[in-house]
């Protein structure tokens, strides 16, 4: 546990000692600002929730948070960090964690720091706030699902601009397997039925969606956490068998 | 204490790391030796449990690297190819993290954090970014890295590459002063070898091809017991010495000649005696205790043996 603490502390401060964080932060920020007044028509629908603000989180996070997975495993590989930290007496399981700690807490500092959007919508009239709550745990569990999924692809290379098209590609095909387009295209292969209806119950955005209606089922939570487990496991073995080149 | 045995590494049909075995003893520095690509870098990674051997083991203080990885690396200090480090982080922070990571206690962390700093001189330099640090000061980090924890066992690999004599002389001070501990250290830097080390390996291709003292090795030079004579007119002083009895060869180099001994025999006090007594003019006369970068040629590339104007004794001088 030692070794977690140190790796997740030395990570996440090494976000703020490069621009790196103020500007992802600052994008973020105007961003999901953008995106909810004029896309998501906050004042119009007149309606006190945050619905529009949420909508479009899968997407911004899309783009953003492969930029913040991509350097997790790439920059250490690259530099040769990496070979002095998994010498170190700490588990590969330990360092792996730590480092996914530190980027999903960075996530989550810029996603609070919207946090004057609850109390303006709060100010304008009376929202749901379980609704809102519910809204944000989601976020953040969509989040780190993203950056589980980046930080496996940044173990498998030791290219940052590599990493980050292979996670947005990912992601994205994780985003819209519930959707036509990736459905019909699997539908075309002649596969069986239960294998589409697997295929479509991984999508992010069914489950992000379910949250975000404030229904904060169990199931819903529970994929996400799945999925983080699954590719912080995916992201050991990757680094495990890239180790020797 | 380091047990290696049968410690093997392939890369799909090649064995980067070929059956290599050796012990090393606490109070021993062993100097391993080896062209670039011989599988230095590799055997030293599999001590440090950064790669998996293919076949064969290894144990650290007793400790196997495969089975009980992480006491072997509790066990360990290693100071990986390169010395790198966190760039961004500024040298105090990037000790306190190694400190961290290997779970020191407060008391022992501030205690060992002083010690390191004092003994590799980080003082000036522990607030600054590792990033704007020169090259000396950087392996200088990359050093007090490996030994923060006080471990038993230290495993360098290329300790003084690419740092001025100053620096390099400041390194092997440090690893001298380590010499209770069990200590392995990698380099093409020859004159290291005879500098630090109380035993050499050399490795080529994988496979060790010397395992013995750095005397031991000089000793096996065409030039151990060679006597080396500086002199106005070379070419005077080669015909005089091919003939004088136990010199088997003589070598020309500027002003330089060099008279090879036959082995076992000691020629100084002929040649001194043959030159004094033909009043041939002398700057210099030197016994040589052997080149262990010729040990070291002959021994990883034995073919191509440097080729130098030599003629054997008894032979026809060419005019």
């Amino acid at each position: 546990m030692n070794g977690t603490t140190a790796v997740f502390r030395r990570e996440l401060a090494s976000y703020f000692v490069t621009p790196v964080a103020y500007v992802f932060i600052v994008i973020f920020l105007i961003l999901a600002g953008a995106f909810t007044f004029y896309l998501g028509a906050f004042y119009e629908r007149g309606q006190a929730d945050l619905q529009p603000f949420f909508t479009f989180h899968p997407w911004l996070y899309l783009i953003l948070v492969p930029a913040l997975s991509m350097r997790l495993w790439a920059e250490e590989r690259k530099g040769g960090t990496v070979e002095l930290l998994l010498t170190q007496p700490l588990s590969l399981a330990a360092a792996v964690l730590g480092k996914f700690l530190a980027a999903w807490s960075f996530a989550a500092i810029a996603l609070a720091l919207t946090v004057p959007l609850w109390f303006t919508v709060g100010y304008l009239g009376e929202p749901d706030h379980g609704v809102i709550a519910a809204g944000y745990v989601g976020s953040a569990l969509m989040a780190g699902a993203f950056l589980a999924v980046g930080s496996a692809l940044s173990a498998a290379t030791r290219s940052q601009i590599v990493a980050f098209i292979l996670t947005v590609v990912v992601c994205l095909a994780l985003l819209l397997a519930g959707l036509p387009l990736v459905l019909d295209a699997f539908r075309a292969l002649g596969l069986p039925q239960a294998v589409i209806d697997a295929i479509a119950s991984l999508s992010f955005l069914t489950h992000f969606g379910a949250i975000g209606k404030g229904v904060l089922d169990l199931r819903d939570v529970l994929y996400f956490l799945v999925m983080i487990v699954f590719f912080l496991y995916a992201t050991v073995l990757v680094i495990e068998l890239k180790k020797a080149d | 204490m380091i047990e290696v045995l049968n410690l093997t590494k392939r890369y799909g049909e090649t064995a980067a790391v070929a059956d290599v075995s050796f012990r090393v003893e606490p109070g021993q520095v062993l100097g391993f030796l080896g062209p670039n690509g011989a599988g230095k870098t590799t055997t030293m990674r599999m001590l440090a449990g950064f790669l998996t051997p293919s076949e064969g083991a290894a144990r650290i203080c007793g400790h196997d690297i495969v089975m009980d990885s992480l006491a072997a690396r509790r066990r360990l200090g290693y100071l990986p190819e390169g010395a790198p480090s966190y760039g961004e982080m500024r040298v105090g922070e990037f000790l306190g993290f190694i400190a961290d990571v290997r779970g020191m206690q407060p008391a022992r962390r501030r205690q060992r954090l002083e010690d390191v700093q004092a003994r590799l001189d980080l003082g000036g330099v522990w607030r600054q970014t590792i990033d704007t640090l020169s090259k000396g000061f950087r392996r200088r980090v990359g050093l007090a890295q490996a030994i923060l924890d006080d471990p038993p066992v230290l495993v360098l690999d290329e300790p003084t590459d690419g740092l001025d004599p100053n620096q390099k002389h400041e390194v092997r001070e440090l690893i001298h002063a380590m010499r209770d501990k069990t200590v392995i250290v990698s380099t093409h830097i020859l004159e290291e070898v005879e500098a630090v080390c109380t035993r050499a390996i050399i490795i080529d291709a994988g496979r060790i091809v010397a395992d013995s003292t750095p005397q031991a090795l000089l000793a096996r030079s065409r030039y151990a017991g060679a006597v080396s004579v500086r002199a106005a007119h070379p070419a005077v002083v080669r015909d005089r010495l091919l003939g004088i009895g136990g010199v088997a060869e003589v070598e020309v180099e500027g002003d330089r000649v060099v008279a090879l001994a036959q082995p076992g025999v000691e020629i100084l006090t002929a040649i001194e005696q043959c030159l004094r007594a033909d009043n041939v003019e002398v700057f210099e006369l030197s016994r040589e205790r052997g080149r262990l970068d010729d040990v070291f040629r002959s021994l990883t590339k034995p073919d191509t043996r440097a080729h130098r104007p030599a003629w054997h004794a008894g032979q026809e001088s060419p005019a």
